[in-house]
């Protein structure tokens, strides 16, 4: 196989590497912030109940993540491995990736000092206006490093969809790399990856530029 | 009366902070609260603006029962919609100024008018950029507060607070943030304030500030309040013991 089929073949899996990428950000940023929000909840069973499900979601491995949202509906009630792995796929990235966004969104939430919430309070602001208003952008601005960080690793992450036989890029890649006994699929994949991150830096460092206005 | 604040008590834990205090607010008037640290007049600040909530007692604005205690012993206070209406009854500048660093310095002045009081934009930018005509600072109507000094900035979360239109202004310790140096600018905008006849309550370690500008001072130690009166009382003709430790402390 010619270097230039195989790159054609793997870029095809590349849609499907981007469509786990996008839509585990586009479930897992906001997603992440609500469970931020209700693991600081002042009921302790809320609370308890978030810390306790972030610590599994942390602490176990992302590819048993994975293993046991595409085929635990199988094992545990008898249903069919749906057809489409995209599904499965993207509800375990997500899920796990909230789990870290939660963490780095509380982090930034509790390191806005009490005076910010002081002054919005006095001048009569809502809780809602003041988290939205003048919280959440200071908070956005602290931890935009740290969430660029995450996405770099979920580029990289999105790589372990091949335990679950999801056609993306390296899944791909390892099937052309096993049949035809060449290394040469994984250099691509390599390229694809560091490419892709390229852009997440460029992107985020706009980013982080656009709010450097103000500290 | 602006304010009435009556038999407030304030305990955190077991810790008495505030014992029994009255305390009015006459329209017009500029009150200045002295005392060393840990003897309340921040709480009771605190208590005024609602940032604590009181143990015991009364709180009156404007003749509306903010809060009171009813016969069981338990506070209760307004909704938070109705408290909202009793927020733009008075401001508040903090000693760490607590300014908005992601806005601009006239967003800051401008954004609780708009958003909390709804009020119509071209008139809020107007009365804004006034204010900080008023305070010296209409050139620096776009920086944002990392750009400014210290003694700028207490000045626009002054202009902030009056951006409100405020009956009353509460200053907890305005200048004890700030180098020496720019305490005098601050100071300057309050004094031009108290001529215009604004209502202010100041917590301050300023003494001669204080002796200049007030129309009442009241000498706070250990939550109760141990001395009040017109300045030249206080400052010139001290009662108390207690008092007279505290200022000669001062004019060392």
């Amino acid at each position: 196989m010619s270097l230039s089929t195989m790159i054609l073949k793997m870029s095809v899996g590349l849609g499907r590497t981007c469509s786990i990428f996008f839509l585990t950000l586009l479930i897992s940023l906001p997603l992440g912030l609500v469970v931020a929000l209700l693991r600081r909840s002042k009921n302790k069973v809320i609370s308890g109940f978030f810390r306790f499900i972030i610590s599994i979601l942390r602490g176990t491995p992302l590819m048993l993540q994975l293993l046991a949202v595409t085929y635990g509906p199988y094992y545990l009630f008898g249903f069919s491995v749906s057809r489409n792995k995209l599904i499965p796929v993207v509800i375990a990235f997500a899920i796990n990736y909230a789990a870290y966004f939660a963490e780095i969104y509380r982090g930034g939430i509790e390191s806005i000092s009490n005076g910010q919430y002081e002054a919005a309070e006095v001048l009569g602001y809502s809780k809602f206006q003041t988290f939205i208003g003048i919280i959440l952008p200071q908070v956005v601005k602290r931890i935009l490093p740290s969430i660029t960080n995450e996405i770099v690793t979920l580029v990289k992450d999105t790589s372990l969809a091949f335990t679950v036989s999801y056609q993306e890029m390296f899944t791909i890649g390892k099937q052309i790399a096993n049949s035809q006994t060449s290394f040469m699929p994984f250099v691509v994949a390599g390229v694809f990856y560091y490419v892709f991150n390229a852009i997440v830096d460029f992107v985020m460092g706009k980013a982080e530029k656009s709010m450097d206005y103000y500290n | 009366m602006i304010l009435e604040m009556n038999n407030i008590s304030k305990n955190f834990g077991d810790l008495s902070v505030i014992k029994d205090i009255s305390f009015n607010v006459d329209r017009g008037e500029v009150v200045s609260i002295i005392g060393p640290s840990g003897s309340g007049k921040s709480t009771l600040l605190r208590c005024a603006t609602f940032l604590e909530t009181i143990s015991s007692g009364e709180i009156r604005y404007m003749d509306t029962v903010a809060a009171y205690t009813d016969p069981n012993g338990t506070v209760n206070y307004l909704t938070p919609n109705d408290l909202r209406k009793i927020k733009g009854y008075f401001g508040l500048v903090f000693q760490q100024f607590n300014l908005f660093p992601h806005y601009s310095v006239l967003r800051n002045l401008m954004d609780a008018p708009l958003k909390v009081q709804k009020r119509h934009k071209d008139e809020v930018e107007a009365e804004c950029m006034e204010l900080l005509r008023k305070m010296g600072l209409e050139a620096k109507a776009n920086a944002y507060p990392c750009q400014l000094s210290g003694g700028q900035q207490q000045r626009v979360a002054i202009a902030r607070a009056l951006a409100m239109k405020p009956e009353v202004l509460f200053f907890d310790e305005p200048t004890s943030a700030l180098d020496p140096e720019l305490t005098g600018e601050v100071l300057k905008v309050i004094k031009q304030l108290a001529e215009e006849k604004m209502t202010m309550v100041v917590v301050t370690h300023e003494m001669s500030f204080a002796r200049a500008v007030s129309d009442r001072v009241i000498f706070m130690d250990g939550g109760v309040i141990v001395e009040q009166g017109h300045p030249e009382e206080v400052f010139g003709n001290t009662m108390e013991e207690r008092t007279r430790q505290f200022l000669s402390n001062y004019s060392r």
